[in-house]
């Protein structure tokens, strides 16, 4: 009895504290005091990715990405819609931005494949929504998964807008060709999605999709003066997917 | 109180019997979900809430209309709901634990789900949902079985459970409208993203909760000698009048935004909801089935003839409750996946495994509902004697 009280009261001051911390949060989330205080995402290392449609190759066929990325990620093949598990995955151009639709623009553009991943957004609803913070916005931008925490309740699937989040319906240890025993493989019942491949990153190497992109489609780094995707994004005309989410998506695409 | 719940007739032995086969094939079917995974549903990477979140969602509403009868009882002083109140209360206790197993049953992981517990989210609305449901829950359980006792020994029921009563009026308000949150506020999904939502859940809610409670007070009144007058029967009817001309009148609101102002994001998923899209329409007969027999039912129930006949308005009330089911159940959560956020198509169906599932959770609600009023029969019984 006394630990259910305990337990109450513990779960009532949180609420009341959350509440309490809002008034607070949204002070800091003035731009001149995150500033002052250097919360500020400018003064931060953010990381993004540059996709140049131009440049790729998918429409011949080139699937070196989504195969690097979901070999050294343990991507199981199910081999059915119903229950596929994509970390990187092609869709139209109608598909990708369904918003940009405009049924004269060439040919050549809109029948081009789009390559689509998790946009590891700055605001992103997948985190907001998680029950158990099993997904959570690293400092750097990352969006991460925690397989371990994750009791596969999918709100996160449901609040994703572009659909990056698979779940592992069935046990996908059967359908993954070779195991690479460096990076875990899942459990069924639990999502996961693209990790900008943190595991490598912290090993000083770049992602596995751009590591394998031989038409160097793929621009990855940190956002900040000086770096090739801030050169590219601040100099090209680039779209992103559904930014009128005000998710701040950070995969930019450029046309 | 509760040793009433082993002594019973033929038919309540075989009702307890009906609900435990059922239950125990649900169990079976679940063990199976366990072993394999959520696999064995329909559900796919596009549709990925389906027949489990619709039904918890449509029994929070059940639950929460407890609330319909607290108030025309302790706010307005109806005197002629004291029979019955006890029902709805009841009715929200199993409701809840029914609305509970449903979430529970569609975790992937259920063995982590005290994880919402170890590591609380305040920016999930399906935290709140949890606390909220949780002491809806408790309340019910307090309120329902406290006033009983007092009747039981023929004393006022104690002080300190008034101000509980009242703190569970904007309680039930609140089950479902943080219910309805965990879909209205988000962006991905422009079939849910509407202010609407909530007092839509509501005005459904009203309809069916209460029409549920018309049907259970009457078969008890058939076949367990129970008198919840007819004076209160009539009352309640006449709020499910007004609730199911609510919830036809708020769809029609959508409806009408939704194809006037022909945004497509928001109207692609009401087209594959009423009329189908790209040659595909699953869902249209069980909307128009549905959207039918909400019309029909108001009518019986608005004209004096028809709603003070019993048997015409349990016939009305069946209809309200089918009705909202199929509007909650299957035409609430499947199209807001339907189109995908890629404007892809892919459609759902449940299997068989999935319904049995269904089928049992429903049942444990049942033998719930069955042992708590039994209870209930018993001490007016005793009262009469």
């Amino acid at each position: 009895m006394n630990l259910e009280r305990r337990t109450f009261l513990k779960l009532a001051t949180l609420s009341l504290l959350a509440l309490a911390a809002k008034p607070a949060f949204d002070l800091l989330a003035r731009p001149e005091i995150a500033r002052a205080l250097g919360l500020s995402p400018e003064n931060r290392k953010r990381l993004a990715m540059v996709v140049d449609l131009k440049a790729c190759t998918a429409d011949t066929g080139c699937t070196d990405c989504i195969a690097a990325c979901h070999k050294v990620h343990n991507v199981p093949d199910i081999g059915s819609r119903k229950e596929e598990i994509k970390w990187i995955r092609e869709a139209s151009y109608d598909q990708a931005f369904p918003e940009q639709e405009n049924k004269f623009v060439k040919e050549a553009i809109r029948d081009r494949n789009v390559l689509l991943l998790c946009n590891h957004c700055d605001n992103p609803p997948c985190v907001r929504v998680c029950p158990t913070q099993a997904t959570w916005r690293r400092e750097d931008g990352i969006v991460m998964m925690d397989y371990h925490r994750c009791i596969g309740c999918r709100y996160c699937m449901a609040a994703c807008p572009y659909g990056s989040r698979s779940f592992n319906w069935r046990d996908p240890r059967p359908y993954i060709k070779d195991i690479d025993l460096s990076y875990p493989e899942r459990t069924r019942g639990v999502v996961e999605k693209c990790n900008f491949c943190d595991e490598r990153l912290a090993e000083g190497k770049p992602p596995a999709c751009v590591e394998a992109c031989k038409s160097g489609a793929l621009t990855f780094g940190e956002m900040m003066p000086g770096t090739d995707v801030y050169g590219l994004v601040s100099t090209n005309y680039t779209v992103r997917r559904k930014p009128e989410l005000g998710t701040q998506p950070q995969v930019y695409y450029l046309v | 109180m509760i040793e009433s719940i082993f002594k019973g007739g033929r038919k309540y032995w075989l009702l307890i019997s009906g609900l435990l086969v059922l239950i125990v094939v649900g169990l079976i079917a679940y063990l199976r979900q366990w072993d394999q995974g959520l696999t064995i549903t329909g559900l796919s990477r596009d549709v990925s809430w389906g027949l489990y979140i619709a039904n918890f969602t449509f029994f929070v509403g059940v639950a929460a209309s407890a609330v319909m009868l607290i108030i025309p009882y302790y706010l307005h002083n109806e005197k002629e709901f004291r029979k019955i109140i006890i029902l709805g209360e009841f009715l929200a206790v199993s409701a809840v634990i029914v609305s509970i197993t449903f979430v529970v049953v569609d975790l992937g992981q259920p063995a982590r789900v005290f994880n919402m517990l170890l590591y609380p989210s305040p920016s999930s609305i399906l935290f709140w949902d949890l606390i909220v449901l949780t002491v809806y829950l408790l309340l019910n359980i307090i309120i329902g079985w406290v006033t009983l006792d007092a009747e039981y020994k023929e004393i006022e029921p104690p002080k300190w459970i008034k101000p509980l009563i009242i703190i569970s009026i904007p309680w039930a308000i609140s089950i479902h409208t943080v219910t309805a949150f965990i879909y209205a506020g988000l962006g991905a999904r422009p079939f849910w993203l509407t202010a609407l939502l909530a007092p839509r859940f509501l005005a459904s809610a009203f309809a069916s909760g209460p029409a549920l409670l018309i049907l259970l007070a009457l078969l008890m009144k058939k076949w367990g000698g129970f008198d919840p007058g007819n004076q209160s029967i009539n009352k309640v009817a006449k709020i499910v009048a007004y609730a199911t001309i609510a919830t036809v009148f708020f769809l029609l609101l959508e409806i009408f935004t939704v194809f006037y102002s022909q945004v497509p994001d928001a109207m692609s998923h009401f087209q594959y909801l009423l009329f189908g899209l790209d040659c595909y329409y699953s869902l249209v007969p069980w909307m128009w089935t549905s959207i039918i027999l909400a019309c029909s039912s108001i009518v019986l129930l608005v004209i004096p003839r028809t709603h003070t006949n019993q048997n015409i308005l349990a016939i009305a009330c069946a209809v309200v409750f089918v009705s909202i089911w199929i509007d909650k159940g299957l035409g609430l959560i499947v199209p807001g996946f339907i189109p995908t956020p890629t404007g892809e198509i892919f459609e759902y169906m449940p299997t068989l495994l999935e319904s049995l599932i269904v089928l049992g959770v429903w049942a444990m609600g049942g033998l719930i509902i069955t042992l708590l009023y039994k209870v209930v029969l018993s001490v007016r019984r005793e009262m009469a004697d």
